[in-house]
C-alpha cells in the first residue's frame, strides 16, 4: 500500500512539473513579451528608480517589451555578477547594465552574449567586449566641463575649488574630473584652481566629514565640485551646519527631489544631471531593436529611440544620449516631483 | 582583595595608556597643523564621535560576555528611516518623541536578537549575522528604496542632534547621558554586574544563581536600544535617511571595543576604555581628512595606526602583568 501511494505522489509530481513547466513556455511563445532586465547599481537609488519609470515608459510605448527591475543591495560587482548568473540560466531577452565595475563583469557579460543575450550598458560604462552597445548619458567631456563652468559661474572665476568625489575607483566620477582639470587650463579661470580631489565613498558621513575637512584645510575655499549624489547632499548640509553658505559655493550631480532644500535656500544654486528618466527610455528602445535585429550595434547605425529621436552608434558601440540638464530654483520643484 | 587591588589597577592603567596615546596623537597633529587644535574642530570631533561611542557601548556590553552584535549598522538604519518617514508623515510630532520611538524600534530589533542568542540558542556571530541582512531588506522595504532628505524633515527634527544647550551640541550631550548612564549601571547595578560574571566565568556565574539566558537577553535589548537612538541622530544630523547609511559602522563599534581594552573573550573591559577607544576612532577619521592629499593613503595609514595603537597597548599590559608577577613572587 505504501509503495503504491509513493508511487502514485511520484508521479502526481511529474505530471505538475510537465504542466507547469509546459505552461510557462507556452505563456511566452504567445504573448511574444520580450524579457528585458534593467540591472542597476544597487537597490534603493532614487536615481535608478527614475530610469526605470522611463523603462516602463518605453515598455508602454513598444508594446513587445517586459522590463524588470534588478540590482544588488549594496553596490557591489560581485553582486551584479551573481544577478547576470542567474539571468543566463532563465534566459532573458536583453539585460542593460549600470556597472559597478568596468572591467569586472565582462566575462559572466561574455557569457550572457555568449547564450544569445543582448547586452549593453548604460550610466555606467563595460569596456569594450563586454557589451554590443555602451549607452553614455552624456559624454564625459560635456559634464566635466560644464561642472567646472556651473561652479566658475558660482565664484566668479576665481579661488579655490575643491572636489568632493564617489569613491577613488569609481569609473564615471574619475572621467568627469579627468575633463573638469581639462577645463580649467582654459586662459578665462586663471585665477581659480582645484586644490584637492577628496572622496567621500558614497557614504553620508565620510563624505560630510571630507567636506568638513576641505573647510579647514583650506580657509580660503571658494567651492565645491561634488559629481555624485551623497556627496553633494552631505557637502550642502555640512556647508549649511558650518554657517559658509555664500562664502562656499556648491555644485554638482544631484537629483532635484533630494536636493530641492539646498537649491531653494540657496547653498546650492545651481547643480545638473541628465534626466534618468530619459535614461531608461533610451535604453528600453536600444534593447528592444537589438533583440529584433533593427539594429546590430555597428558603428554608423542609427538607433530610433522614441521621443529621444535617432541616436547614432560610434565607434566601439559607443551612444551618447544628450547633454545634462541644469537645476536651480526655477525649475527644482517641478522636477522634484519626478525624480 | 589582593588580586581585586591588582585588577583595579591593572585597569585604570590601560585607560591611562590610552589616554596617553591619545595626547600623543594630538601633539602630533598639532605639531604638523596648528588648526587642529582649534576649538571648532575639537568640536567636530566630538561631534564625530558621538554616534560612535553610544552605539558602541551596547557593542561593549556584548562583546563583555563573548559575543558580538554585527546588526547596530542595519539597526541604525532601520530605526533612522522609521524615524524620519515617521516625520516626514507627522511633522507636527515632537522631535523628541520620534527619538522615543526611535528608541523603542531599535529596542524592539535588538531584542530580536536577544531572543534569538537567549532562547534560541543561535550563536550572536551568526544571530546577528542573519539580522544584520534582515534589518537592512526592511529599511529598503519600509522607504520603497527612496531616501528622506531635508526638505521632507522638519526643522525641529534636524535641530535635534544639530542644537546646542549651555553652548554645547546636543548631539555630545546625548553622548556624555548615554557614558553616565552605563557608567553607572555597569558599576552600581546587579545586572551591570552579572554581564561582568557571566563575561568572566559563566559556569560560576550560573551557579551562583546568575541567568545566562536574562543577562543575553537584556545585552543584546539595551545594544538595540542604543542603535535606534543613534539611527535617529544619524539621519537628523545629516539631514538624510539613505537606506545604505551605517553599513560598515559595526566594525567600527567592534574596533573601539577593542581599542578600549574591551576583551574579545568577555569578561573584561570598562566604561571609559570604550569612551576612550571610541573617541580614539573619531580622532583618527577626522585627522585623516585634515591632511591634505591624503586620499589615497587614508586607509592604510587608518589601519596602520589602529594596528600599532592595539601592539602597544597589549605589550604595556603584558609588561605590567610581568611587573606584578614578579612583585608577587618576590
Amino acid at each position: 500500500m505504501k509503495k503504491i501511494l509513493s508511487i502514485l505522489l511520484v508521479l502526481s509530481l511529474i505530471t505538475v512539473a510537465v504542466f507547469a513547466n509546459g505552461g510557462s513556455d507556452k505563456a511566452a511563445a504567445d504573448d511574444g513579451q520580450y524579457k528585458m532586465v534593467l540591472l542597476v547599481k544597487s537597490l534603493g537609488n532614487g536615481f535608478f528608480e527614475a530610469c526605470d519609470d522611463g523603462a516602463q515608459q518605453a515598455v508602454a510605448e513598444l508594446g513587445n517589451m517586459e522590463v524588470v527591475y534588478m540590482g544588488p543591495s549594496q553596490s557591489t560587482a560581485e553582486g551584479q555578477i551573481e544577478i547576470i548568473e542567474t539571468l543566463i540560466a532563465q534566459k532573458v531577452d536583453a539585460i542593460a547594465i549600470s556597472a559597478n565595475d568596468r572591467d569586472a563583469l565582462i566575462p559572466v557579460t561574455k557569457k550572457a552574449m555568449a547564450a544569445g543575450i543582448k547586452v549593453i550598458s548604460w550610466d555606467s560604462g563595460i569596456n569594450i567586449g563586454g557589451r554590443i552597445i555602451d549607452l553614455a548619458p552624456s559624454n564625459a567631456e560635456f559634464i566635466g566641463r560644464q561642472q567646472y563652468q556651473l561652479i566658475a559661474e558660482l565664484t566668479g572665476n576665481k579661488g579655490q575649488i575643491g572636489i568632493l568625489s564617489a569613491t577613488s575607483q569609481a569609473t564615471n566620477q574619475n572621467e568627469w574630473i579627468k575633463w573638469m582639470y581639462e577645463e580649467a587650463k582654459k586662459p578665462e579661470y586663471a585665477d581659480m584652481e582645484i586644490v584637492e580631489v577628496v572622496y567621500g565613498d558614497d557614504a553620508s558621513d565620510k563624505s560630510y566629514r571630507e567636506a568638513v575637512g576641505l573647510f579647514s584645510k583650506y580657509p580660503d575655499l571658494a567651492g565645491i565640485i561634488s559629481p555624485t549624489t551623497i556627496g553633494v547632499l552631505a557637502g550642502a548640509k555640512a556647508i549649511e551646519d558650518e554657517g559658509l553658505q555664500g562664502k562656499v559655493q556648491l555644485t554638482g550631480l544631484g537629483l532635484p527631489s533630494e536636493m530641492q532644500h539646498y537649491i531653494e535656500d540657496g547653498t546650492c544654486v545651481q547643480m545638473a544631471l541628465w534626466n534618468p528618466v530619459d535614461l531608461g527610455y533610451t535604453a528600453t528602445y536600444i534593447c528592444e531593436a537589438l533583440i529584433t535585429g533593427k539594429i546590430t550595434g555597428a558603428e554608423g547605425e542609427m538607433i530610433p529611440a522614441g521621443r529621444m529621436g535617432e541616436i547614432p552608434v560610434g565607434a566601439d558601440g559607443s551612444a551618447v544620449m544628450g547633454a545634462p540638464f541644469v537645476f536651480n530654483k526655477s525649475n527644482v520643484a517641478k522636477f522634484a516631483a519626478i525624480f | 582583595m589582593k588580586t581585586n587591588l591588582n585588577m583595579k589597577k591593572r585597569l585604570e592603567s590601560r585607560e591611562s595608556v590610552l589616554i596617553g596615546l591619545i595626547l600623543l596623537f594630538m601633539a602630533v597633529m598639532t605639531i604638523t597643523m596648528p588648526r587642529f587644535i582649534h576649538p571648532s574642530n575639537l568640536a567636530n570631533i566630538l561631534k564625530d564621535s558621538s554616534i560612535l561611542i553610544i552605539v558602541s557601548l551596547g557593542q561593549f556590553l556584548v562583546i563583555l560576555t563573548g559575543g558580538i552584535d554585527l546588526s547596530v549598522g542595519s539597526n541604525i538604519a532601520f530605526s533612522g528611516m522609521a524615524a524620519s518617514l515617521i516625520n516626514q508623515n507627522n511633522p507636527e510630532l515632537s522631535p523628541w518623541i520620534i527619538l522615543v520611538i526611535g528608541m523603542a524600534i531599535g529596542l524592539g530589533l535588538g531584542m530580536i536578537n536577544g531572543s534569538l542568542v537567549a532562547f534560541g540558542k543561535v550563536p550572536a556571530i551568526i544571530a546577528t549575522l542573519g539580522t544584520m541582512s534582515v534589518f537592512r531588506g526592511f529599511t529598503f522595504v519600509i522607504s520603497k528604496g527612496q531616501w528622506v532628505t531635508a526638505h521632507e524633515m522638519t526643522d525641529p527634527f534636524m535641530n535635534l542632534p544639530h542644537g546646542n544647550f549651555l553652548g554645547v551640541p546636543n548631539l555630545i550631550w546625548f553622548a556624555i547621558f548615554v557614558v553616565a548612564a552605563f557608567f553607572y549601571f555597569m558599576r552600581y547595578t546587579r545586572s551591570g554586574r552579572e554581564i561582568y560574571s557571566i563575561g568572566g566565568n559563566k559556569s560560576a556565574a550560573v551557579l551562583v544563581g546568575v541567568s545566562e539566558k536574562k543577562v543575553q537577553f537584556l545585552i543584546f535589548s539595551i545594544s538595540g536600544l542604543v542603535s535606534g537612538m543613534a539611527g535617529v541622530l544619524w539621519a537628523a544630523r545629516y539631514a538624510a535617511a539613505v537606506n545604505e547609511m551605517a553599513t560598515g559602522f559595526e566594525l567600527q563599534t567592534v574596533a573601539a571595543c577593542v581599542l578600549g581594552g574591551v576583551s574579545v573573550a568577555g569578561g573584561s573591559g570598562s566604561v571609559a576604555g570604550v569612551l576612550l577607544g571610541a573617541l580614539f576612532m573619531g580622532l583618527l577619521n577626522n585627522s585623516m581628512t585634515m591632511i591634505r592629499n591624503m586620499a589615497f593613503f587614508q586607509m592604510l595609514l587608518q589601519g596602520l595606526i589602529v594596528i600599532s595603537a592595539m601592539t602597544f597597548n597589549v605589550v604595556m599590559e603584558r609588561r605590567q602583568d610581568k611587573m606584578l608577577l614578579n612583585r608577587r613572587l618576590a
